[in-house]
Parts: structure tokens; C-alpha cells; sequence
């Protein structure tokens, strides 16, 4: 059956959305721990 | 209850009055849903059967639009001059104030459908095959539902970055139940198939909701700070 | 509280995995759909995590708008009490149930609404119920991306069709926008008014979902559809499957919003310094 390849395009998509996610979340925490440096270094 | 009938209709008369020396909002919305009716006409062939079915939603995309004009107009005006900080200042409740820039607006839009329909009746050859007094609540009601939550979300994107685009960003998608009720009476009405009564009812129901819901959350977003 | 937190991660990914092996290899295959069905243990338990995080938006909000004002906050004590007790009397009171509705959902509902609204008014001081609202809204956006995503990938082999504008499908789509819409203005909003601004949308939003929802049943019941797969009850294997992978799916969605409200907290002290500093750089130029 051919079917089964959007079964797995579905758990694919599925992760990659949250991975996407959690890697923004990073990002955004990395920037913050930069400006904390920066704050503490004045 | 006098104060802020008397407030009401101060703030009414002045916009009403301000609307008849510039008429800003009104010519800008007419000869916008004019163009609406005239790119529409090009997307698709106004066969009188074809458009019957179709025209309730056109007619009221175009109004649609055209309201959200009006909409952005009416707490940018107030921003001019500080009025609007002003009136927060004040004393005076908020909720008349917000009542009356409503009814501004409903009379502004009301105004605009009612010059627009000969126009849409005439290009698209639309003639009711249901009980065609029943536009008359259809409209009423659902020129309502958009003119409250619209003003309610002019009031709130006031205070953002680029608030004329965020206006119908915040509108469209809450309306997206009144939109559907107000095409699918206007439709049903127009094609006669099917009684338009359980789409009214729905409008109705959408407004009291929300009208409750403005008034009374109306005083925070105004008072945001 | 933060050594906790790489434990549960890792112990979600464990359960994430484990849930993802019953789903594909222990449940039965369905008989008609074939192993596509599997997306269902997918699709289902993120589309119920997403309304779940959009209701705690809703209650969220409600109590940032409440608190501080004595009246509204005793008004929506009661009416949260209410709403439990309407629902439970509901069950009895009303005998033949509208079709598709089951009498203990509806009363589990109206309890879990009362529950989780004193609940989130014990543990959540008024500050933080914005920082909630804004959490439960951003991570149910994206679970809900991963409903509307994996539906149509499961529609097109079962169906044929990417998409129909069906009442779950077009209703799904409609909240998905009315909470990337909140998402936005909380974005485009100058910092000072965002909550309140923000609180006042997200109730508008929660009134619109039943009206969306029975505008839209109503739309599509008179118009032909597809029939939706099978409609009979589900085999207790597959419920069971289904079950775990939604708890794994909460506990994921739980951790999710744990780091982002960590996050957002971090981001506010951040701002804050920086305006405090900001305030103290003139005086050190003087001195």
C-alpha cells in the first residue's frame, strides 16, 4: 500500500512542528542568557 | 442613567456631525464597496441565476470591508489632539462613550447598505424569491453584530504597531459565525429554498453575546495601561 | 523545582516512545483504512491537548480580568460553581441528548471547568495568569498546527481529498486562527496594555467557539459531505493506545508550557533590568 507514506509524512510533520518549536524556545532562551551577560557586565 | 444618555448623545452628535462636514468615512466606504461590486463582476459571470446564489456572500464581503474603513476612522479621529486621553481622565463611565461610537458606526454602515443595494440589485439582477422583508432584520442584525465587535476592536487596536491592519486581523475571525449567518439568510432569502428563520435567530443570539461581552470589557481595554 | 526538569524530559521522551511504539506497531491494524489509521493516535490526542490548553486559556484570562476587582472576582466564583452543578444536573434533566453528545462528557466537562478554575486561582498569583494565558495559547497554537496538518495527511489516502469543509475540520481551523489572531496582537501590542488587551481577546475568542461550532454544524449538515470514517464505536485496544498516547501527549504539553512560562518569567525579569538600567545610565554619566 502506498498509504502508509503519509502515515509516516504524518508522524514526520508531527515532530518536526514540535522540534521547530523547541528550538525557537532555545534560541529565544540563548539570546536572553546573552543579555544577562551583558547586563551583569555593566 | 441621564449622564450617560446625555454623554451618548453628545459623543453621537458630534461624529454625526463631524461625518456630515468631512464625510471622510462615508465616501471612502461607498467608493470602496463600489469597487468590490465592479473587481467581483470580473471574477466570475453575473448571470442572474449564477449570482443569486452567490450574492449573499458578495454582498456582504463588500460591506464587510468597506465597514472596516469606517471602523479604523472611528478611535483614530479621538487619538488627534489627546481626546480620547481626555475622556479616560474624566469622570465619565466609559460604556456610553462606546455606545455611542457603535451607534455612530451603525448609522454610517446602515447609510452606506442602503445607498449599495439599488447598485448590487441593478449590476447582479438580484430579485428575492423568498420573503424578501426579512433583509430587513438580516441587515439590521447583522450590520449590528459587525459595527459592535468592530468598534470594540478598533478601541483595542489602538493600542498596537500598525492598528489599521490589525483591526480586521482581530475582526475577521470572530465574525466568522455572524458572517456565515448573515450569508446564509441572505441567500436563503434570495433563493427561496429554504426558510432563513434558524440563521436570524443565530444572528441575534451572536449579538446579545457580544454586546454583553463589550460592555462589559469595554472599560478595561479603554482604560489599558 | 529546575533539577526536576531534565528528569520529566527525559522520561517524557520515554513515554513519547514507548507511546509511538504501541501506536504503530501494537494496536490492530482498522480493517478499512488500513495502517494510515495510525495517525489517529497522533491527530487525536494533540486535538485534544489543543482544546484543553485553549480552555485554560480561557480561565486564565478570565481571572486576569477578574482579580483585583472584588465583585467580578466573587461573580466568577459562583458562576464557575454554577457551571459544575448546571452540568451535573444537565445529565438527568435533559433526556434525550443531542446526537453525538455523551452525558458523562458533559458532565466531566462541566466539573473539569470549576476544578481547573480554582485551581488556577489558588496557584497562580494575578501576574501570572497572564504569563499562563499567553503559554497555554502559544503551545495549543502549535498543537493545533499539528492537528491541522496531520488531518488533511490522513484524509487524502482515506478520503481522497486533502480537505473537506467539514464541521470538525472547518471549526478546528476557525480556532486555529482566532488564537494565532490573539497570538498577534499580543505581538503588536506596546508591552504596557498587552494582558488586559490581550485577556479581553481571548474571552471574545472562547465566546465565539460554540457559535462557530453550531453556526458551522448547522452550514454543513444541509450541504453533502463525506462520510467521516467508520462513525461506530472504536476497539477497547485501540482506545487504550489512544489513551496513552494522549497521556503522553499531556505530559508533553505540560513540560512544553512549564518551559515556556519559566521562559516568559526569565524574559519579563530581563525587560525589567534593562529598563532599570536604562533609568540608572544617565546617573552614572553625571557621576
Amino acid at each position: 500500500m502506498n498509504s502508509i507514506h503519509y502515515l509516516y509524512a504524518a508522524y514526520t510533520a508531527t515532530w518536526v512542528i514540535h522540534l521547530t518549536y523547541i528550538s525557537i524556545l532555545v534560541r529565544r532562551y540563548l539570546r536572553l542568557r546573552t543579555e544577562v551577560d551583558q547586563l551583569k557586565g555593566k | 442613567m441621564s449622564t450617560s444618555l446625555k454623554i451618548t448623545s453628545a459623543t453621537l452628535a458630534k461624529d454625526i456631525r463631524l461625518e456630515w462636514r468631512s464625510k471622510d468615512a462615508i465616501n471612502s466606504m461607498l467608493f470602496f464597496a463600489l469597487l468590490v461590486v465592479v473587481i467581483f463582476s470580473f471574477s466570475f459571470d453575473p448571470t442572474a441565476e449564477e449570482s443569486r446564489r452567490i450574492a449573499g456572500g458578495l454582498v456582504w464581503v463588500a460591506f464587510l470591508f468597506a465597514a472596516v474603513v469606517a471602523l479604523n476612522q472611528t478611535w483614530a479621529r479621538e487619538l488627534r489632539n489627546h481626546v480620547l486621553d481626555a475622556y479616560r481622565v474624566s469622570p465619565a463611565p466609559a460604556n456610553p462613550l462606546f455606545l455611542a461610537k457603535a451607534l455612530g458606526n451603525f448609522l454610517f454602515v446602515a447609510v452606506l447598505e442602503a445607498l449599495m443595494t439599488p447598485l448590487f440589485i441593478m449590476f447582479y439582477r438580484l430579485r428575492a424569491l423568498g420573503p424578501a422583508w426579512q433583509l430587513i432584520p438580516v441587515a439590521a442584525l447583522g450590520t449590528r453584530a459587525l459595527v459592535v465587535n468592530g468598534t470594540f476592536f478598533a478601541a483595542m487596536s489602538l493600542r498596537t504597531r500598525n492598528r489599521e491592519i490589525m483591526l480586521p486581523l482581530l475582526l475577521f475571525p470572530i465574525s466568522i459565525p455572524a458572517l456565515l449567518a448573515m450569508v446564509n439568510a441572505t441567500q436563503n432569502i434570495l433563493t427561496g429554498d429554504e426558510s432563513a428563520r434558524f440563521w436570524i435567530v443565530l444572528l441575534g443570539t451572536y449579538d446579545v453575546v457580544f454586546t454583553i461581552a463589550c460592555l462589559l470589557l469595554f472599560e478595561t481595554v479603554l482604560d489599558a495601561e | 523545582m529546575k533539577r526536576a526538569f531534565p528528569i520529566l524530559a527525559v522520561l517524557c521522551v520515554a513515554f513519547l516512545g514507548f507511546a509511538t511504539y504501541e501506536g504503530l506497531f501494537v494496536a490492530p491494524t482498522e480493517r478499512t483504512m488500513g495502517d494510515v489509521q495510525r495517525i489517529f493516535y497522533y491527530h487525536v490526542p494533540s486535538a485534544w491537548t489543543a482544546f484543553l490548553l485553549f480552555f485554560l486559556n480561557f480561565i486564565a484570562s478570565i481571572q486576569y480580568l477578574v482579580r483585583g476587582n472584588d465583585f467580578a472576582d466573587r461573580f466568577a466564583k459562583w458562576v464557575a460553581v454554577l457551571v459544575g452543578a448546571a452540568g451535573c444536573i444537565a445529565v438527568f434533566a435533559i433526556k434525550p441528548m443531542p446526537a453525538g453528545i455523551e452525558p458523562s462528557s458533559v458532565a466531566t466537562t462541566a466539573l473539569a471547568i470549576t476544578g481547573l478554575y480554582f485551581l488556577i486561582r489558588k496557584y497562580f498569583p494575578e501576574e501570572r495568569t497572564d504569563v499562563l494565558a499567553l503559554v497555554t495559547a502559544e503551545v495549543g497554537v502549535v498543537f493545533c498546527t499539528v492537528v491541522l496538518v496531520t488531518g488533511p495527511l490522513w484524509a487524502r489516502p482515506v478520503w481522497g481529498i486533502w480537505w473537506t469543509w467539514d464541521i470538525r475540520l472547518t471549526s478546528t481551523l476557525v480556532l486555529w486562527l482566532i488564537y494565532v489572531s490573539y497570538l498577534v496582537l499580543r505581538r503588536f501590542s506596546t508591552s504596557g496594555q498587552t494582558p488586559s488587551v490581550a485577556a479581553a481577546l481571548a474571552v471574545f475568542g472562547a465566546l465565539d467557539v460554540p457559535l462557530v461550532y453550531f453556526s458551522i454544524w448547522v452550514f454543513r449538515t444541509q450541504h453533502p459531505q463525506p462520510v467521516i470514517g467508520g462513525g461506530g464505536s472504536i476497539d477497547p485496544r485501540m482506545l487504550h493506545v489512544l489513551l496513552i498516547n494522549w497521556l503522553a501527549f499531556l505530559f508533553f504539553a505540560a513540560l512544553l508550557c512549564w518551559a515556556r512560562y519559566e521562559l516568559e518569567i526569565f524574559q519579563r525579569q530581563v525587560e525589567e533590568t534593562h529598563v532599570l538600567e536604562s533609568l540608572l545610565e544617565p546617573e552614572n554619566k553625571q557621576s
